[in-house]
């Protein structure tokens, strides 16, 4: 469980996040939706310390993120795996060495089971035989892929994925938010999503924040979505006409 | 940003980058790494340009003194002087600050923008130590080589121009080569060159760590760390030059 106390984040005059204070459950998929340039990626960075919000505090499980010390800090990383919106794989390695990085930077397993545990990862996400490749010789899919194989490596407790379908085809993005659905029940993560794309809304959203301008509009869960008394979030709701149409009967069955 | 800005964002830049590596053995695989990628594949620009630089020069020198007090040999004891003296550490430098550097700058921009650092930073990797140290460590440690291949390249061009002018005989040219030959010169090259090799890939490193933006901005990042890294070693020769040598 993830908990943010009021976080405030400003770039000189401009200010990004106007005190955002919600909880994020364990074993659950958090979804953080809001339209573009809204203060999501600011947001997402602030919770795994790429930031440092001006004011306010972070609580994994408890734990506050403005007490620790710098031990406890890199100890806490190793407890998180995370997902960029451009997969982020480093282009001089592999497949398989990008998976095998953070276990030869911090595992104490010996060398044989590494590389058994990164296949294992590989194999998870459904990438079987590419271990060799480069980055850049794989779809973008398959790089979201190896990108997840890689954030999982270290088991961790914490998964952040910023836009995981930004770039892919419908079908693709489906398959790669189950498996971050799935990875999530399965390690009993918690997770927490960076998206605008309604689809993965309504598969994943079983907690949902909706961020405006900087600030928390609204929380709930996808089947509150398309009743919720809330103005702005209509407006982002609602500006598919797809969900328009949809709504009436989506959740019906 | 003004001066003082970069200043102290590179002094901190240096101080992350100069701790001790989380992981010996992918420290020491990324430095062979880098040892290829900005030592050794230089050799063959270094190869070229001095051999080129080698040959011209002996034949200016030799067209510049053609007075009859002055011995013949001449042309190959300034041709040399010239060639351990400026050509071979600052010149040579020069030029690497645009290939290395370029290459440096470029690359690191492009793991910043594309969030391979981010994603290092999240891990708990010292990003810094991780793909700097290993950078500066490779060229630092190949660029006496650099410089020694260059200061051999320097002076074959040179006598091709005796074998095939009449300039100058080889023999003569030989003799000149040898004669009055100052150990320290080398010494001092080599210990200009050291230095200067780390301004390039450390200032390279800099602008490469602190780029932003798309790739447009890796482009500039690169201009910048070959413009800079150029103007700190004319600078800095001076100063060593006025150190070393008086
Ligand atoms: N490093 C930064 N320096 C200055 N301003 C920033 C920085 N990062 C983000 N911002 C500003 O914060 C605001 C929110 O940006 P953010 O990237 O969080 O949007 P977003 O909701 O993730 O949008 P998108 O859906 O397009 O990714 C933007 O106005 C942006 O200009
Ligand atoms: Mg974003």
């Amino acid at each position: 469980m993830i908990r943010l106390e009021d976080i405030h984040k400003s770039f000189d005059q401009n200010e990004v996040l106007k005190g955002i204070s919600t909880v994020f459950e364990t074993g659950k998929t958090n979804l953080i939706i809001g339209q573009s340039g809204s203060g999501k990626t600011v947001l997402l960075k602030c919770i795994i310390g790429l930031l440092e919000p001006d004011s306010g505090d972070i609580l994994y499980d408890n734990r506050r993120f403005a007490e620790m010390g710098q031990k406890e800090r890199t100890n806490l990383r190793s407890e998180l795996g995370m997902l960029f919106q451009g997969s982020a794989l480093f282009d001089s390695l592999t497949v398989e060495e990008n998976v095998l990085f953070p276990l030869r930077m911090f595992s104490e397993l010996n060398n044989k089971d590494k590389v058994k545990r990164a296949r294992y990862c590989l194999d998870r996400v459904g990438l079987k035989d590419i271990y060799s490749q480069f980055p850049s010789e794989i779809s973008g899919g398959m790089q979201k892929r190896a990108a997840i194989a890689r954030a999982i490596s270290l088991n961790p407790k914490y998964l952040f994925c910023d836009e995981p379908n930004s770039g892919l085809d419908p079908l693709t993005s489906i398959k790669i938010d189950e498996l971050i659905m799935d990875i999530t029940k399965e390690y009993k993560m918690t997770t927490i999503i960076n998206t605008h794309d309604m689809n993965s809304v309504v598969t994943m959203g079983e907690k949902i924040i909706f961020i405006y301008q900087g600030d928390k509009e609204w929380e709930g869960c996808k089947e509150d979505l398309f009743y919720a008394k809330n103005e702005k979030l209509n407006e982002f709701v609602f500006a598919s006409k797809f969900f328009q149409k949809n709504t009436e009967n989506a959740f019906k069955e | 940003m003004n001066l003082l800005e970069h200043v102290g964002r590179y002094s901190i830049l240096m101080y992350q980058t100069f701790s001790l590596p989380q992981k010996w053995k992918l420290f020491f695989k990324q430095t062979v790494k880098e040892v290829e990628k900005l030592g050794a594949n230089s050799l063959p620009i270094t190869f070229i340009i001095s051999l080129f630089m080698g040959a011209v020069m002996t034949m200016q020198t030799q067209m510049n003194i053609e007075n009859p007090l002055l011995p013949s040999y001449t042309v190959g004891l300034v041709t040399r002087d010239t060639l351990l003296l400026e050509f071979c550490s600052s010149i040579l430098c020069l030029i690497l600050a645009g290939k290395v550097g370029s290459n440096i700058a470029s690359e690191i921009g492009t793991m910043r923008i594309s969030e391979q650092i981010d994603a290092m930073d999240i891990m708990g990797v010292n990003s810094a130590n991780y793909i700097i140290l290993p950078k500066i460590t490779g060229f630092v440690l190949f660029i006496p080589l650099l410089v020694i291949w260059s200061m051999f390249c320097g002076l074959i061009g040179g006598y091709f121009i005796s074998l095939m002018t009449d300039l100058i005989t080889p023999a003569t040219y030989i003799y000149g080569i040898q004669y009055w030959f100052i150990p320290w010169y080398v010494y001092y090259s080599l210990i200009k060159s050291v230095i200067f090799a780390f301004i390039i890939a450390s200032v390279s490193s800099y602008y490469g760590y602190y780029a932003y933006g798309g790739a447009l901005d890796v482009g500039k990042a690169s201009t910048n760390a070959v413009v800079n890294s150029s103007i700190l070693i004319l600078m800095l020769n001076v100063i060593l030059t006025k150190i070393l040598l008086s």
